[in-house]
């Protein structure tokens, strides 16, 4: 009886294959949350960049017609046709910067990981309403309105979405 | 049916005015979508499936007030405002509203 016992302390101490298996994975599951932040990280930022490239190829094309949020002046052109315009975006920030935030709440001060996710769905949502009439001469009254759909609390999602509406203006040709 | 967002309608005249038109709809978003968004909400960006549903909403409630207007006899809502607020975690509600008018 007690040989046998030891016998099997022996054969426990012994580092076996697949308690090194085990071992690894209980690493692995243990700095699971610390890899999701690490591939959060870079996989926000490269969609980040990659958009912001996007949207400022994008304002280029639009530069040339103007979008004021006033009212049309009086010495425009003759006016052809006007119809309102709408474009919207829902956007939602990655896992890391909600993370970072955490650290933000501490200190207050400006949260820039989230202005940058805002100020990038708003010029989307103003090229989405440019872009729902392309053949536009003038945008008037643009009006921008940011809403919160749900704020992430517990398992929910938390999500903005930003709305911009105007009204498009086409100009009579002229005869010249 | 000519909806703007400024008080008049350029290049034409408001005959007459028939006062406040309003369309609203609550849309809760269902769990395909929740799913969906739910994996893309860890890396950030756009909700391409919320988007399409609020623009739904958005269309439905616009939708609503043309109707509205159209019943009261108008052909045209100037000062179209829009307006989302959520009702409770996950449900959205869609406002939109104008002055319905006449114009020639």
């Amino acid at each position: 009886m007690e040989l046998q016992f030891v016998a099997n302390k022996a054969n426990f101490m012994e580092p076996q294959p697949d308690s090194i298996l085990v071992g690894l994975l209980v690493l692995f599951f243990y700095s699971l949350p610390i890899l999701l932040l690490i591939a959060t990280w870079i996989i926000g930022r490269t969609i980040e960049k990659r958009h912001y490239q996007d949207i400022r190829q994008r304002e280029d094309r639009w530069h040339q017609v103007p979008a004021t949020n006033g009212k049309p002046t009086p010495d425009l052109p003759q006016i052809a046709s006007s119809e309102l315009v709408v474009g919207s975006v829902v956007v939602s920030v990655d896992h890391f910067k909600r993370w970072l935030t955490g650290f933000r709440k501490i200190f207050g001060g400006e949260m820039k990981s989230y202005s940058s996710v805002i100020d990038r769905g708003r010029r989307e949502a103003i090229l989405r309403m440019k872009e729902a009439c392309p053949e536009a001469d003038m945008f008037v009254n643009c009006r921008i309105m940011t809403s919160t759909i749900s704020n992430g609390k517990g398992k929910a999602i938390g999500c903005s979405e930003v709305l911009a509406y105007a009204t498009a203006l086409r100009f009579q040709p002229s005869d010249e | 049916m000519i909806l703007t967002n400024i008080e008049s309608i350029p290049s034409k005249n408001i005959v007459e005015h028939y006062g406040l038109v309003q369309g609203s709809t609550i849309r809760a978003k269902h769990v395909g979508r929740d799913l969906m968004a739910g994996l893309k909400n860890i890396v950030g960006g756009e909700l391409k499936g919320y988007t399409e549903l609020m623009k739904e909403a958005r269309q439905q409630a616009t939708d609503r007030m043309v109707e509205q207007a159209q019943e009261l006899g108008a052909n045209a809502i100037i000062n179209v405002r829009f307006t989302t607020t959520s009702v409770s975690q996950g449900a959205a509600e869609m406002l939109a509203y104008g002055t319905a008018v006449r114009c020639e």
